[in-house]
Parts: C-alpha cells; sequence; structure tokens
C-alpha cells in the first residue's frame, strides 16, 4: 500500500473506496489526520474539564460512600476504554492481517500502549477507591481480577511487539496474538465472574443495586466521551510518528521535514 | 502456498509426522524428563513452604497440582517447534504442500502423548503428597486428561509466535498465562467440588467444550503464527 498503488486504481470507483484506498497511503494519512488531532485534543481538555466540574465540584458527594464516589469519574471511562481498546485493537489486527495495511498494523500496535494504560488507571482508581469503601485496597473481586487478566493480554501483545526486531514481523505476530485473546476475554471474563460467585460468600456490587443519579450519570458520561476524544488523539499521533520512523529513508517523510523546519 | 501435487493422504501425514517426533522425543529421553522432575520438585515445595497439615494441604491441593501443570507444561512448550525451527525442518514443512494446520496438530498431539500425558500418569503420586482425599482423586486424573492437551492447543499458539525470538521462552509464559486462567478455574473447581461432595459433571463438561473448540480453532491460529514467524 503505497502512493504509487493509488494512481493505478481506476478512477471508476466510488467515493468511499477511493478514500479508503487514500488512507492506506502513509503520506495521504500523515496529512489527513495531522488536520484532526489538535480537534480532538481540543475536544478532550474541553470535554473533560467540563466534566470534572460537574462531577468534582458541582455534584454532591454519595451518602454512603462519601466523597470517594467521586473517583468513579476516572474509574468508570477507564474500564470502558480499557476493554474498547483491546476489542479495537483486535479488530484493527483482523484487518491488518487478511489485508496486510501496513498503517492499520501502526494503528492497532499503537493502540496497546494506551490501553495497557487506561488498564493501569482502572486497577489503580479501583483499589484507590476500594480502601476507604471495601476496607482494603485490593479484593479478588470479578471486575478487578478480569481486569488485571487485560492488562496482562496488554502486556503479552506490547511484549511480543517489542521483542521482534522487524517492525511488520512484529505486528502481525502481537495482531495474530490480539485476537486469539479477544476470542478468550469473554471466556476469561465469564469464568472469573463464575470463579468469584463460587469462592466469595457475600459479593460487592458497586452500585448496590439502585439506579445511578443524573447528577453522577452525566459528567460520567461527558467524561467517557473525553476519554474517547484522548484515545482518538493520542492513537493519531503515536501512529504519526511510527509512520515517519518507519519510512524516515522516504522522500515524503523527508519533504515533512523540510515544511516542518521552514 | 504452492499447488503442487501433493504425495499421500493427509491421515498418512499426519501419523508419519506423529510417529517421527515421538521416535525423535523418545530418542532425546533424559530431556523428556525435565518438565516431569520439574512437575514433582514445585509440588513438593509447597508442603515445604506451607507446612505439612494434611487439612491445608488437601484443601490446597487441585490448585498446587494444576498450577504445577501448567508450569510443567509451558516449560515443555519450548521444545515444540524449537528444534524443528532451528534446522529448518518447519520450513520443508511448509513448501511440502501439506496444510499446516495438520502439521500443527500432529506437533501438538506428539507434545501431548510426550508432555501431557506424565502429568496425568503422575497425578495420583501428587495427590498422594498433597492428601488429596481419594474420592477426588478420579476428578483430578479426569481433570487433568481433559485440560492438559488444552494447554498444549493454546501453548501451540504462543509457541508458533515467540519460535523465531532466541529467548522466546520468557516471553511464552507472560503470552499463554492469562489464556490458561479460565482452564484453571474450571479445572480445580471440578476437584474442590468432587472435595465437598458437590455434583461436578458440568465443570467436566465445560471441560469438554473447551477441548472441542481448542482442537476445532487452535491448530489454525498456530499455523498462521508459525507462517508470520516463518516470513
Amino acid at each position: 500500500m503505497n502512493s504509487k498503488a493509488d494512481t493505478k486504481t481506476k478512477p471508476r470507483k466510488n467515493a468511499l473506496v477511493m478514500f479508503i484506498h487514500k488512507l492506506g497511503s502513509p503520506p495521504w494519512f500523515y496529512n489527513f489526520t495531522g488536520k484532526f488531532i489538535p480537534w480532538f485534543w481540543a475536544l478532550f481538555i474541553g470535554l473533560a474539564v467540563w466534566g470534572l466540574y460537574l462531577g468534582l465540584v458541582k455534584g454532591p458527594a454519595d451518602y454512603l460512600q462519601g466523597e470517594s464516589v467521586r473517583i468513579i469519574y476516572l474509574h468508570v471511562p477507564a474500564a470502558w476504554m480499557s476493554m474498547l481498546i483491546y476489542i479495537t485493537m483486535a479488530v484493527l489486527g483482523f484487518i491488518a492481517l487478511v489485508w496486510r495495511i501496513r498503517i492499520v498494523e501502526i494503528l492497532a500496535m499503537a493502540s496497546a500502549p494506551i490501553g495497557a494504560a487506561f488498564t493501569i488507571v482502572t486497577l489503580t482508581a479501583g483499589s484507590l477507591w476500594g480502601r476507604p469503601t471495601w476496607g482494603t485496597y485490593w479484593v479478588w473481586d470479578a471486575r478487578l481480577t478480569s481486569e488485571l487478566v487485560l492488562l496482562f493480554l496488554y502486556l503479552g501483545v506490547i511484549g511480543l511487539y517489542n521483542s521482534i526486531d522487524e517492525p511488520r514481523k512484529a505486528a502481525r505476530a502481537a495482531c495474530l496474538l490480539a485476537i486469539v485473546g479477544a476470542v478468550n476475554l469473554p471466556i476469561i471474563h465469564y469464568s472469573v465472574k463464575w470463579w468469584n460467585t463460587l469462592h466469595q460468600g457475600s459479593s460487592i456490587s458497586l452500585m448496590g443495586g439502585s439506579s445511578i443519579d443524573s447528577s453522577i450519570l452525566w459528567p460520567l458520561l461527558i467524561m467517557a466521551f473525553a476519554a474517547k476524544f484522548f484515545y482518538a488523539a493520542n492513537l493519531l499521533t503515536r501512529a504519526r510518528i511510527k509512520l515517519l520512523e518507519q519510512d524516515v529513508r522516504k522522500a515524503w517523510v523527508r519533504e515533512v521535514l523540510r515544511e516542518k523546519k521552514s | 502456498m504452492n499447488a503442487e501435487p501433493v504425495s499421500g493422504s493427509l491421515s498418512k501425514a499426519f501419523f508419519a509426522l506423529l510417529r517421527r517426533d515421538l521416535l525423535l522425543a523418545f530418542r532425546r529421553r533424559t530431556e523428556l524428563l525435565f518438565p516431569v522432575i520439574f512437575l514433582l520438585v514445585v509440588v513438593s515445595l509447597f508442603p515445604l513452604g506451607i507446612g505439612p497439615g494434611p487439612q491445608l494441604l488437601a484443601r490446597i491441593a487441585p490448585g498446587v497440582i494444576w498450577i504445577a501443570a501448567l508450569l510443567a507444561t509451558v516449560i515443555s512448550l519450548d521444545a515444540l517447534f524449537r528444534s524443528d525451527f532451528e534446522d529448518g525442518t518447519l520450513e520443508q514443512f511448509v513448501i511440502s504442500g501439506h496444510p499446516l494446520t495438520l502439521i500443527a496438530l500432529a506437533k501438538i498431539v506428539a507434545h501431548w502423548l510426550v508432555a501431557g500425558l506424565p502429568i496425568v500418569l503422575l497425578s495420583p503420586l501428587l495427590a498422594l503428597w498433597m492428601n488429596l482425599p481419594a474420592e477426588s482423586l478420579v476428578v483430578m486424573i479426569m481433570t487433568l486428561a481433559l485440560g492438559t492437551p488444552i494447554l498444549s492447543l493454546i501453548g501451540s499458539i504462543g509457541v508458533g509466535l515467540t519460535i523465531s525470538l532466541k529467548r522466546g521462552g520468557q516471553l511464552l509464559s507472560l503470552l499463554v498465562f492469562p489464556l490458561y486462567v479460565p482452564i484453571l478455574i474450571i479445572a480445580t473447581a471440578a476437584v474442590m467440588a468432587a472435595s465437598d461432595g458437590l455434583p461436578y459433571t458440568q465443570f467436566l463438561g465445560l471441560l469438554i467444550a473447551g477441548l472441542i473448540t481448542s482442537v476445532t480453532l487452535a491448530p489454525f491460529a498456530a499455523a498462521a503464527a508459525l507462517k508470520i514467524s516463518l516470513s
């Protein structure tokens, strides 16, 4: 997938197919995504400030959990992202393996560290919330345990990707591992959940069965969107840097660097 | 890869490869014993570390034996494709025209016979050491007989991915242990249920389901992994 192949494609293809083909070309991808990144960062910062203001300053403290309930504005969006990014990575990995598109390989692999970071944030925030609420930093709760296994899956993908020297081979091997992990993920999740009910007499439920008040729900949703824009901005930034690194000897990179200098 | 006519049927190729691998393993008998000895040593460390109280040992026996089995399997996994990769035999298999999935399956079966089956056969001794009640011994053996093939099957994917690395073994454990979590949970739950006098057949059913799923899917993934590693 390089720019030469694009010029050979027939002009009769419809606009969407053409657009996807163009995105496969590194210089085009680089320039196209470059326009969006500042907007994504801006949206992320705007939404995060708004969401945190609503959640931390304006919102009420929970009558049961007190001020510590506010940790969920970080914890829950991070937990959602940790799973969403793994699935995104596996889907991208599948596309990368089937159609062998280099940019998709790069996007899949750039997702892994972000997802791992979100998983670590989830675990840390979760255990900080657990201390005042459950009286301990760590319990082998089903959610915490699945999240921990998810972190190991992420670390496996990152480890494999970084161990193989040749970048494309490394990406394809790690993509396959991500797919295998994604197939296993529901099995791991349900087995851990069920293991938890088997071994733990008193189960602790997060929301206690009560419905979430809108004063909590709104900031939570805003923060979830903020996290998604953070992922998009971070992912594209990483992918662009990786592209520059891989294509450092190619003409388009030299042109980009020349433009940056002037 | 290539469309050259292949001599001999698929089953012939499968059994020829299985025979070859078993013969090779048998010629290297000492290497064969390392994972087994490892298993014995690991299990014997638990009473030393925890204390010889028979009640406690019986309680943790299913988990200890199963974790030792996981460790022993991962130790032996590296040999699954290693020597064939290093001397170029694996590349010959790829260009032989036989589906790589079939080749992977034959090697996985050979690996289980060499590394998995001894664990199953040794489990009565391990159960004895760990003071596992006699009535749950049968369940222990059944879970190992159903579970260790799954370990070999899933492990083969990890080996396929790490085979081109010099020190793939360390990475391999990181790749496969998270994938082993469900098997560990289900198998130990079955043995614990049997120890408590509860019904356990549903757990064996889950293990059978896992075995069928991994037999159908894992060889394809392992073949794909090998193709990436050989590229």
